[in-house]
């Protein structure tokens, strides 16, 4: 059993709102253990990146972030800036989804990752270049020496995540955050960083919570999968057992809206309605008005996580009975 | 998705919003009221006005500030708040009158030459760069110089001056749209060019402008302010505030409520404007985000 | 970078064109012609034709433009009313005065206003931010010659501390005469060692610059807290944030470099507005510089010597913009490549 690198329980991020608040995350927990990938995946609005952010404490102001994130054995909630800092990068490392804009245009790689590494281990300066052109052959750079002194510009997309994953490799971190990083990319390129992320990820025994919206990634490279919807887990599990016999209404209708070839559907398959209105929930399950299986319990109260399968998590009331009967 | 409210809620929630939006807005606001002073101020300056502007008694000359005169009077014997007041018309005139003529030609060459792009859109760059070639306020003294002195000349010159900044900003917003769908759409319907720029282009890429008017509300009172100050702008007997300074240099050291309440009407006034301007920018164009 | 540098120039030098056609248009094609503003009242027909004739005024407009052009090349700025010199060199001679006000007030908005505007953005919202953006607004609102007015007010006519006007004091000026190297009082009194002289020069200076500075430094303040504030909202200085770098270095290495760029433009903008505003300056201090000539010029239609002196602070004005053109290149990565 690998050990547990990023303990998450009932993470809360609250933003103030004209006279009250709203929780743009309510009550998410996750585990990810060493050498294992982890899917986070939501549409736009429900709370994946927020997650992701609070791991290094860096949720923009005027967000507060309350519940509990352990990694590597340290806790985050709570921490003041300067404690944070010291996470950053040696513990758990980010990486973002534009690299071209993630990358200061006025420094050369080389500066930049030496920043990133020396504020991350006990290096000293030079120490960190031998580190930054040892991790930019990790991640297949051809040349990593004449890459080192280039500017992000004179880069591609694809060869810019690489050097963004080298930067955060580089500061062995024992957990990797990556925030949609293949989508700004080419398809192409993107299963060559994937395939990258997933080396890195058993080699170094690298903790991976990773961030996306599209479902086929997910099923490519990663261990297991969280469904977020409305700030909060509505579905975990193994890929295979999730995409098999997805237990969450939610999760049913994001399978079935991916159009595969060769299926006699002539129509495309949607969610109808809209992502909720988060300072504005109501009571009970966040989903039910637009679930077609939606029941007047839904309407009342919240349901939470029940067992539809070893290791296999749903927040659905009609899981929980299911369960129950079992 | 949200469920409708009982009207009670949904006005409450308005006045709510109202309410925040004032406080966190206070400058604005200030602005607006003082502006709306000025405004009446300069509307009804006959009945506000406590003495004629213009009638000179050299028997009240140099009177400091006090129970009579307000504000004091000039050397001429004139009561200042009168004069004052009156200027706010003058000043309010000026910032009008100048920037309805740099929009009204400005804008339209924006407009084309954003639309149509190309060598017009060139050449207009090329010669609103001259424009903004001429550090501030030397352009309209020299035009001023050529025309004559006078506050007409003046804020022709400043006009003159100011049009090819609008032109360019214009421009700019122009391109910007051009790009998007529905001018491709009419164009593929046939809708011929000038409709095309007048009720699409126009009303879409006014934005920009508008807000750039807003803001040089204040600077151009304060550059024909500053045209008068050095004896080409507003001649005697016209009554504007960067004159009257002007006028009381000779004595402003002993006398210095001759200098200091033109001058301060102007600041008040350009604030008043400035900030204005400011809420105008932040309501339209949200982005820039810096009195937020 | 050559073929940059190129073109920027061969734009300059357009645009240089377009300033003439502006001054020449300004200058021939308006009613009141500038001949008789130069014979005075009623001048015979047969001085006007011959003055027609020595002025080129009877050549068709495009040759009196080149003719224009070609003399203006080669300084030849015509004859002032006034002085009854060629303009060129009243201007020559008044530069420096100009040139010292200016540059030092430039250094002081420097100095003082991008600091409080990267203070302003770091500490968002706090009281410093506040009361930096107050200060900034009102200052935005005061006219320059308001300020002047109140300076001498506060510091000649009530403290007593300094001089009301002009460069230096005459008496100083003739007790302790020193060679004018540069014509930059500052630097030619230290230079031959008159103590008393430079005293003089330096406290006749701090009214004129400071008056300067004040109306400038607002919109200083504000444009370099408006950069620094788009800059920390950044992605990479989220990235920078997310591997824990100081905050010294951020803001040092990673912010402040982004705001170089914007920072030089509003430093070159700001070196036009004062060009600008030393008319007005100059005038209220009776400073022997540019912006006095224009007005004592302007007063007393001596059109010659307003156009010239137009003409002179338009090119200095292009060339200040042409090394801020050319110093983006030291500064932006990206633009070397190209």
């Amino acid at each position: 059993m690998s050990e547990t690198v990023l303990n998450m329980r009932n993470l809360r991020v609250t933003y103030p709102k004209l006279s009250s608040k709203v929780d743009v995350v309510r009550n998410c927990s996750l585990q990810v253990g060493q050498g294992e990938i982890l899917g986070l995946v939501g549409e736009s609005g429900s709370g994946k990146s927020m997650t992701a952010m609070s791991c290094l404490g860096l949720v923009p102001k005027p967000g507060r972030i309350s519940g509990e994130i352990e990694v590597g054995g340290q806790q985050i909630v709570g921490r003041s800036e300067s404690q944070l800092s010291e996470f950053r990068g040696g513990l758990s490392a980010m990486i973002f989804q534009n690299p071209m804009t993630a990358l200061n245009p006025f420094l050369n790689i080389s500066d930049q990752m030496a920043d990133a590494i020396v504020s991350s281990r006990p290096l000293s300066r030079s120490e960190a270049m031998s580190e930054s052109l040892a991790a930019l052959h990790a991640v297949y750079i051809p040349n990593a020496e004449a890459c080192l002194a280039k500017y992000p510009h004179q880069l591609s997309g694809g060869q810019l995540q690489r050097v963004m994953i080298a930067m955060a490799i580089a500061c062995k971190p024992r957990l990797l955050i990556a925030d949609e990083p293949t989508t700004a990319l080419d398809v192409t390129i993107q299963a060559q960083v994937l395939l990258l992320i997933r080396e890195l990820a058993s080699e170094m025994k690298l903790a991976v919570l990773f961030i996306t919206h599209d479902l086929s990634v997910v099923a490519s490279i990663c261990d297991r999968v969280a469904v977020m919807y409305a700030g909060e887990i509505i579905e975990s599990g193994p890929v295979a057992d999730v995409f098999k016999a997805p237990a969450h209404p939610y999760t049913r209708k994001l399978f079935s809206t991916v159009p595969t070839l060769g299926s006699k559907n002539k129509q495309l398959e949607y969610i109808p309605g809209q992502v909720p209105d988060m300072s504005n929930l109501p009571a009970g399950c966040a989903f039910q008005s637009r679930c077609d299986v939606a029941m007047d319990q839904c309407r009342d109260s919240a349901p939470n996580l029940s067992a539809s399968g070893p290791g296999h998590l749903a927040a659905c009331h009609l899981v929980a009975s299911h369960e129950d009967m079992n | 998705m949200s469920t409708s409210l009982p009207s009670v809620a949904n006005r409450s929630l308005r006045i709510e919003k109202f309410r925040f939006f004032l406080s966190s807005n206070v400058l604005f606001v200030f602005g607006a009221v003082i502006f709306s002073l000025i405004i009446v101020l300069a509307i009804f300056a006959p009945y506000l006005a406590p003495y004629d502007p213009v009638k000179i008694n050299f028997s009240e000359k140099l009177v400091a500030p006090g129970l009579t005169h307000l504000m004091g009077t000039d050397e001429l014997g004139r009561d200042i708040l009168s004069r004052v007041i009156y200027g706010a018309r003058t000043s309010l005139v000026i910032g009008i009158t100048v920037l309805i003529l740099s929009i009204s030609v400005g804008v339209p060459i924006g407009l084309v030459a954003g639309y149509f792009g190309g060598r017009i859109d060139t050449i207009l760059m090329r010669v609103s760069d001259v424009f903004l070639a001429f550090p501030p306020l030397l352009l309209p003294i020299a035009i001023t110089a050529a025309l004559g002195a006078g506050l007409f000349n003046a804020m022709m010159a400043l006009a003159i001056s100011w049009f090819p900044w609008y032109a360019r900003i214009m421009r700019s917003s122009v391109l910007a749209i051009r790009k998007e769908l529905y001018i491709d759409a009419a164009r593929a319907m046939g809708v011929g060019h000038g409709r095309i720029m007048i009720r699409h282009a126009l009303p879409n890429a006014s934005t920009p402008a508008i807000v750039q008017a807003s803001m040089d509300f204040g600077y151009t009172i304060l550059a024909a302010a500053s045209l008068s100050f050095i004896g080409i702008g507003a001649r005697p007997p016209t009554i504007e505030w960067g004159l009257m300074v002007a006028l009381s240099r000779s004595k402003f050291l002993d006398f210095w409520w001759t200098a200091a309440f033109p001058g301060f009407a102007i600041f008040v006034t350009v604030l008043a404007v400035n900030l204005l301007g400011d809420g105008i920018r932040d309501l339209l164009d949200p982005k820039h985000g810096d009195l937020s | 970078m050559r073929r940059y540098v190129v073109k920027r120039l061969l734009m300059m030098v357009g645009i240089l064109l377009g300033v003439l056609i502006i001054t020449f248009a300004l200058s021939r094609l308006l009613p009141g012609s500038p001949i008789e503003m130069m014979l005075g009242h009623r001048p015979t027909q047969e001085q006007i034709d011959l003055a027609r004739e020595e002025f080129g005024l009877d050549k068709p407009i495009p040759v009196q433009f080149i003719n224009y052009v070609s003399s203006a090349v080669q300084g030849d700025f015509g004859i002032s009313l006034r002085t009854h010199r060629p303009v060129l060199e009243d201007l020559l001679g008044r530069m420096a005065a100009t040139f010292e006000l200016t540059t030092l007030a430039v250094i002081l908005v420097v100095i003082v206003g991008i600091p409080l505007g990267i203070l302003s953005a770091v500490r968002q919202n706090t009281l410093e931010d506040h009361i930096t953006r107050t200060f900034s607004i009102a200052g935005m609102a005061l006219p320059m010659f308001l300020v002047g007015m109140v300076l001498q007010m506060t510091f000649y006519g009530w403290l007593h501390w300094l001089p009301l006007q002009g460069r230096m004091n005459v008496e100083v000026l003739l007790d302790y005469p020193f060679e004018k190297y540069t014509g930059i009082y500052l630097i030619d009194t230290l230079v031959t060692g008159q103590w008393q002289a430079f005293k003089s020069a330096a406290s006749h200076l701090v009214l004129p610059v400071l008056t300067l500075a004040l109306a400038s430094l607002s919109v200083v303040i504000r444009m370099t807290r408006n950069t620094m504030v788009e800059v920390l909202n950044e992605d990479y200085i989220r990235t920078a944030r997310a591997y824990g770098l100081s905050r010294r270095l951020i803001y040092y290495r990673y912010a402040l470099k982004a705001t170089l760029i914007p920072m030089m433009t509003v430093v070159g903008l700001t070196y036009g507005f004062l060009l600008g505003g030393s008319v007005v300056v100059e005038f209220i201090f009776d400073w022997p510089g540019l912006g006095g000539y224009v007005v004592g010029a302007i007063t007393q239609n001596d059109f010659p010597a307003v156009m010239g002196v137009t003409l002179f602070l338009a090119t200095i004005y292009l060339g200040v913009n042409l090394i801020v053109d050319l110093l983006y290149f030291v500064v932006d990565p990206r633009l070397r490549a190209s």
